[in-house]
């Protein structure tokens, strides 16, 4: 098995103004993605949201300042930290994961305890 | 320098041909084994240089394939052995045929764990799948398709796509390395995803046709070499995936397409249209292939592949239909244009892109007269996507001219000739706005 980060790309205006009923949804629809990880024979190891853009603070430099580190139309709203077989069951996988407002990029994780 | 006999011309010339015919084959086998393409590659690089003194040695072998493949993964698994590093390495994954191959395909044998068992399993289709993932850019699968399925140098490569040889090397590099770090697999994808993957291995195919068809730059209209890898790589997915009515419908629109080559432009490089061509030139035997391969194809089950639902006939089925249709006309006066213009209907369905509405609006001006074309093709203009593309004011441009709007149609013709690089299309653009500017004023 190989670890796949799966990362959350979203307009954060939608879930500014789709409110509590969108974020119930959408909270419910990520339930129902970490059964379906399972039913796929993948496994989550872990994932979290974020915390709107908006609370980001950049380091550069040792220039600390606010904002996210690049200014996307799409952010980083949260991710997955997945276990499976090969880039094809990852994408099956990851087709599954909501994302109403964007999309997802998968990245494999780079195994250094291999070398 | 190991001292080597003097090579045979014979024998050069059967290593030659092993190259073209089994090179796919023998890496498509030998990565199984090496469990990484480049080292896949060195081998079977080495095996044909071995083929060369050991066939003048002792003849060349009845099976060339099995020969090289043999001896390529000899040196896999001697590679193996000798270096530990490489098992440290990412290993290309290979999944058991059992989850592969698409109903219709001939099925291979199993596990290869012995790499001198009789039967060598086929894994081309393998090779071809994964030099198309959609992983994968398509710049990407295009030169990982030349370069590992037609066994095409990098050298070459970088010269038929106008990049140089150190970005067409690192363009090979990156997609190898992500076949290894992201875990694409080595497999033919299961029959749920069959449709889209195909799709794009066709839609490859067909790229390295029309790169070689039309190059985008330069004087020759023909990359000739170009065109025959993008026809054998269609023989070869036909032979693998008998049953799939696209994988026909490629072959034939590429045969129907190519038969036609020898005319596309005169003597001295001119371009000539499909209407200026002489028709008696045409290759008539690719016609004939090609059309049996429609004909078949549209009396058969129609496949999924390519967006359309079953009982459709998909792009390149269609799109070859058309190519037909030219084809059979003794003359262009006598086309069957209203039976172009169902087809094109269809491929519209089928593959609703701005070009097929382009040339859909081409044939409704010669079915219903140029006002009609005219009218659809500034709705392609409006759309706004083809901006750029050179055939669409190209088109427009004919059709003014035919309206006898010579000022429009010559603004028409500089806009199409500012788009385009190829030479015999800029001579052919050159030669229209020459021939409007000198007719009588708009409307006469």
């Amino acid at each position: 098995m190989t670890e796949y980060l799966i990362l959350i790309y979203e307009r954060e205006s939608g879930y500014a103004e789709g409110g509590p009923a969108v974020w119930e949804e959408v909270g419910k629809a990520h339930g129902r993605f970490a059964e379906q990880v399972g039913e796929k024979g993948g496994k989550i190891v872990g994932g979290n949201a974020l915390q709107p853009t908006a609370t980001a603070t950049s380091i550069r430099s040792d220039v600390v300042t606010d904002g996210p580190f690049a200014e996307t139309k799409e952010a980083l709203g949260g991710y997955y930290l997945i276990e499976a077989r090969d880039l094809d069951h990852a994408l099956e996988i990851a087709k599954l994961c909501p994302a109403p407002f964007g999309g997802v990029e998968v990245r494999p994780i780079m195994n250094m305890s291999g070398t | 320098m190991t001292r080597r006999p003097e090579p045979d011309p014979e024998v050069g010339a059967a290593v030659a041909d092993a190259h073209r015919r089994e090179w796919a084959f023998v890496l498509a086998a030998t990565a199984r084994v090496a469990r990484d393409i480049d080292v896949a590659e060195e081998c079977v690089q080495d095996a044909y240089v071995a083929a060369l003194a050991a066939w003048s040695r002792q003849g060349i072998p009845r099976n060339p394939g099995a020969w090289l493949t043999t001896t390529a993964r000899r040196r896999a698994l001697d590679a193996q052995r000798r270096d530990r590093t490489l098992r440290a390495k990412l290993p290309l994954l290979i999944e058991p045929d059992s989850q592969a191959g698409p109903a219709g395909a001939p099925a291979a044998a199993g596990e290869a764990a012995d790499p001198e068992e009789d039967v060598i399993a086929d894994d081309r289709l393998r090779l071809v799948f994964t030099c198309c993932h959609p992983a994968l850019a398509r710049e990407a699968q295009v030169a990982l398709t030349l370069r590992l399925v037609c066994g095409v140098t990098t050298a070459e490569t970088a010269q038929a796509f106008l990049v140089t040889e150190p970005t067409m090397a690192a363009r090979v590099t990156r997609a190898k390395k992500k076949i290894s770090a992201a875990r694409i697999p080595y497999r033919v994808p299961g029959p749920a995803e069959l449709p889209d993957r195909l799709d794009a291995v066709l839609t490859v195919i067909h790229l390295l046709y029309t790169t070689g068809h039309t190059a985008p730059a330069g004087s020759d209209l023909v990359r000739g070499d170009l065109v025959e890898r993008a026809i054998g790589l269609a023989r070869m997915l036909r032979e693998l995936m008998p049953d799939e009515p696209e994988v026909r419908g490629l072959l034939a629109l590429l045969l129907l397409t190519d038969a036609r080559r020898a005319t596309r432009a005169d003597a001295d490089g001119r371009l000539l249209l499909l209407e200026e061509q002489d028709r008696s030139r045409w290759d008539r035997v690719a016609i004939d292939e090609g059309i049996g391969l429609v004909t078949g194809t549209l009396r058969g089950r129609y496949g999924p592949a390519g967006g359309a639902g079953l009982g459709r006939p998909g792009r390149f089925v269609l799109q070859a239909a058309i190519a037909a249709v030219h084809a059979e006309a003794a003359s262009y006066g006598e086309t069957d244009w209203p039976q172009l213009l169902q087809l094109y209907g269809e491929l519209q369905k089928a593959w609703p892109t701005p070009v097929v509405a382009l040339n859909r609006a081409v044939v409704h001006a010669m079915v219903a007269g140029p006002e009609a074309g005219l009218a659809d093709i500034e709705g392609v203009e409006r759309d706004g996507r083809l901006a750029g593309y050179r055939y669409l004011p190209a088109a427009k441009a004919d059709l003014l001219r035919r309206l006898g709007r010579h000022q429009d149609a010559a603004r028409a013709y500089r806009t199409a000739l500012d788009l385009t690089d190829n030479d015999a299309e800029r001579a052919f653009l050159v030669r229209r706005i020459t021939e409007v500017s000198a007719r009588p004023a708009d409307g006469e």
